[in-house]
């Protein structure tokens, strides 16, 4: 994601940010797929699911100092405590307000995510820390040209791996299948047998534990981390998830992909004295959005609300 | 409408409300009147607020966006030609000529707010919902970047400072009593009652023959105005405006001063600012660290958000229609006791 200054704008340089796009993609997608999951089922937006991205970040910091444990255990470590923050949250702040109208349990959310934000400044302090990484993460390769280090390819691998793995889970297991017919329907799922504590509580975990390793690969990438680290990433997520079409989990991760090269291709064509409305962007092609296809690239008709 | 009884009665508290508030201006020393003038400020805002999320069902998170307009707009009326040269010397020739009185810069204030919640209304009203309350979220955003990066005009993150301090208790509780008597008025309106058949069911009040972007769209821009003159009152109280004031966390705390007071209900949403004021002030000692019996309790940053967020869950679990829910307060149930 280093971008140069404004070069003459050749095909090195466009691949260049076709490379930094994806992997910017990748860890919108990773937080995307969580917010999706638990809208898919609740219709609840949940503000709070960037923060878990901070706890994720936080946890990892924590296991890497403390437990002086290899990189992939941190990694795990993280993505478990993330898991068990999501599912706390959804047990003590959601559940109360579950089947309430939507005003309210959006309201919910952003309470718990300015709780997150505010126990995370008041416990690790507001000043950032430095978030480091394995050395062999760092090593940069350079292809004619076009740079990246192995975390590049770490996120882009490990986002690509997770996301099939989660496709196989909810097309094979009978706990995946029940959570897309809750989605579908949640009335009917319920009188199919299904428990929806259950299946909410996994969509928890599944979206709490991929936004774990977006926090631990945006860390590595800017090398440090603060408690307010997962707002912007996680309302440009849920303005990926709305764009790849709100409540599918393939929507999730195209809607990721075209944010994240979106945002990195306008940012690098456009002149430097420009770069800084990069988030003004992100919104405006949101309302554009909205306004033109409010159902999403993969979203349904029926499911649109707008 | 009332009766004369009523009317001697709301004219009686009228001029109580007044000579306390003479009183409190003479008396009370620089920290109460300024808290006095930031819970007034609050009132002018969630009762704004209220216009669209209360009274139209309309969830707009883009009210600090509004506020910036406003307080940025009357920052560059008020502030001395001479000084504003230089502090600003890279404006337009035409804004570093214009200068306004305050009352006018006010005015312009919320005029410039209502223009931009017009412009933004038109596309954004026809969405619902969380698509609205989500775009509206980015409008809050795109002021940030723009106020932000726009910087020979509000230079950028350092913000504008050295305004001069107009704000004073008589501005700022003369336009909360004009505030609330409009929105009074517009409740018991044919609009109010259409905007709360659309808070109802939108469809039943379309079907009924409420025209639905019209009545949104009065609402947003009402609320926009005043959000407008709140902001300027508030940069004109601090003598500051800067880009981090006017954040996603200031639309936050609004939203929970609403909830808590009772959104929808006009005394609600007096109640919800007046409490949500003091509750975090009367704590601030514990931000900055403090000595309580011997116990040296280091600096909680963020103490005062934590509250806010744990109340706000709290109510929404326990009490989500909030301290008054819908109910308003009744001149005539009260003389009836």
């Amino acid at each position: 994601m280093q971008r140069k200054g404004f070069e003459r704008v050749s095909g090195t340089y466009l691949l260049q940010q076709l490379i930094n796009g994806i992997s910017l993609g990748s860890i919108y997608a990773l937080v995307a797929i969580g917010y999706t999951m638990v809208y898919g089922i609740l219709r609840l937006i949940n503000f709070a699911h960037g923060d878990i991205l901070m706890v994720g970040a936080y946890s990892a910091l924590g296991l890497a100092m403390s437990l002086h444990l290899p990189f992939w255990a941190v990694l795990a470590g993280s993505m478990l405590i993330a898991a068990l923050t999501g599912v706390l949250v959804e047990r003590a702040a959601f559940r109360p307000v579950r089947g309430a109208p939507e005003e309210v349990t959006m309201i919910t959310s952003l309470a718990v995510s300015i709780f997150l934000e505010n126990l995370g400044t008041m416990v690790l302090s507001p000043q950032p820390r430095k978030f480091l990484v394995p050395d062999y993460l760092l090593v940069i390769h350079n292809w004619g040209g076009l740079t990246f280090n192995n975390m590049t390819i770490l996120i882009v691998v490990l986002a690509v791996g997770l996301m099939l793995a989660l496709t196989l889970f909810v097309t094979r297991t009978n706990l995946g299948i029940a959570m897309r017919a809750s989605s579908e329907n949640l009335q009917a799922a319920q009188l199919m047998g299904i428990n929806i504590n259950r299946i909410v509580a996994t969509a928890f975990i599944i979206g709490s534990g991929l936004a774990a390793v977006a926090g631990v690969m945006l860390g590595g990438q800017y090398g440090r981390i603060d408690p307010l680290m997962g707002f912007v990433p996680g309302l440009k997520a849920f303005v990926a998830a709305v764009i790849g079409g709100i409540g599918n989990i393939a929507g999730a991760a195209v809607g990721g992909y075209v944010l994240g090269l979106a945002e990195v291709l306008l940012v690098g064509l456009l002149p430097p004295s420009l770069s800084g409305f990069r988030d003004a962007f992100v919104f405006i092609f949101l309302i554009l959005m909205l306004l033109i296809r409010p159902v999403g690239i993969l979203g349904s008709v029926e499911r649109g609300r707008a | 409408m009332l009766n004369r009884r009523e009317k001697t009665c709301t004219l009686v508290a009228l001029a109580l409300v007044i000579g306390l508030l003479a009183l409190a201006n003479s008396f009370l020393n620089q920290y109460y009147l300024r808290l006095i003038n930031v819970m007034g400020i609050n009132i002018i805002l969630v009762v704004s607020l209220n216009f669209t999320n209360g009274l139209t069902g309309v969830f707009s998170l883009g009210h600090p966006g509004f506020m910036a307009v406003g307080a940025y707009t009357a920052a560059l009326l008020t502030i001395p030609l001479r000084q504003k040269a230089f502090i600003l010397p890279d404006l337009p020739a035409w804004l570093a000529q214009a200068h306004a009185s305050f009352p006018v810069a006010l005015l312009a204030a919320g005029t410039v707010a209502a223009i931009c919640a017009f412009l933004i209304g038109y596309p954004v009203l026809r969405l619902r919902g969380h698509y609205l309350a989500l775009a509206t979220l980015g409008f809050l955003v795109i002021v940030q970047v723009v106020v932000t990066n726009v910087s020979q005009i509000t230079r950028g993150a350092r913000g504008i400072n050295g305004l001069p301090p107009e704000t004073n208790i008589w501005w700022v509780y003369g336009i909360t009593i004009a505030l609330i008597y409009l929105s009074w008025r517009l409740v018991h309106s044919a609009y109010g009652r259409g905007m709360m058949a659309i808070r109802g069911d939108d469809l039943a009040a379309e079907a009924l023959g409420v025209n639905l972007v019209k009545h949104r769209m009065l609402a947003f821009t009402l609320g926009a105005f005043f959000a407008g003159v709140g902001g300027a009152l508030w940069g004109h109280l601090i003598t500051v405006v800067s880009p981090n004031a006017f954040s996603f966390a200031q639309a936050f705390i609004l939203v929970v001063m609403s909830v808590i007071g009772g959104m929808g209900s006009i005394t609600g949403s007096i109640i919800g600012a007046v409490v949500m004021t003091l509750i975090p002030e009367a704590l601030r000692g514990l931000e900055v660290g403090t000595t309580i019996a011997g116990f040296h309790i280091p600096p909680l940053y963020g103490l005062s958000q934590v509250i806010y967020s744990v109340a706000l869950i709290i109510v929404l679990a326990v009490r989500p229609q909030g301290i008054v829910g819908l109910r308003e307060f009744s001149m005539r149930r009260w003389l009836k006791n």
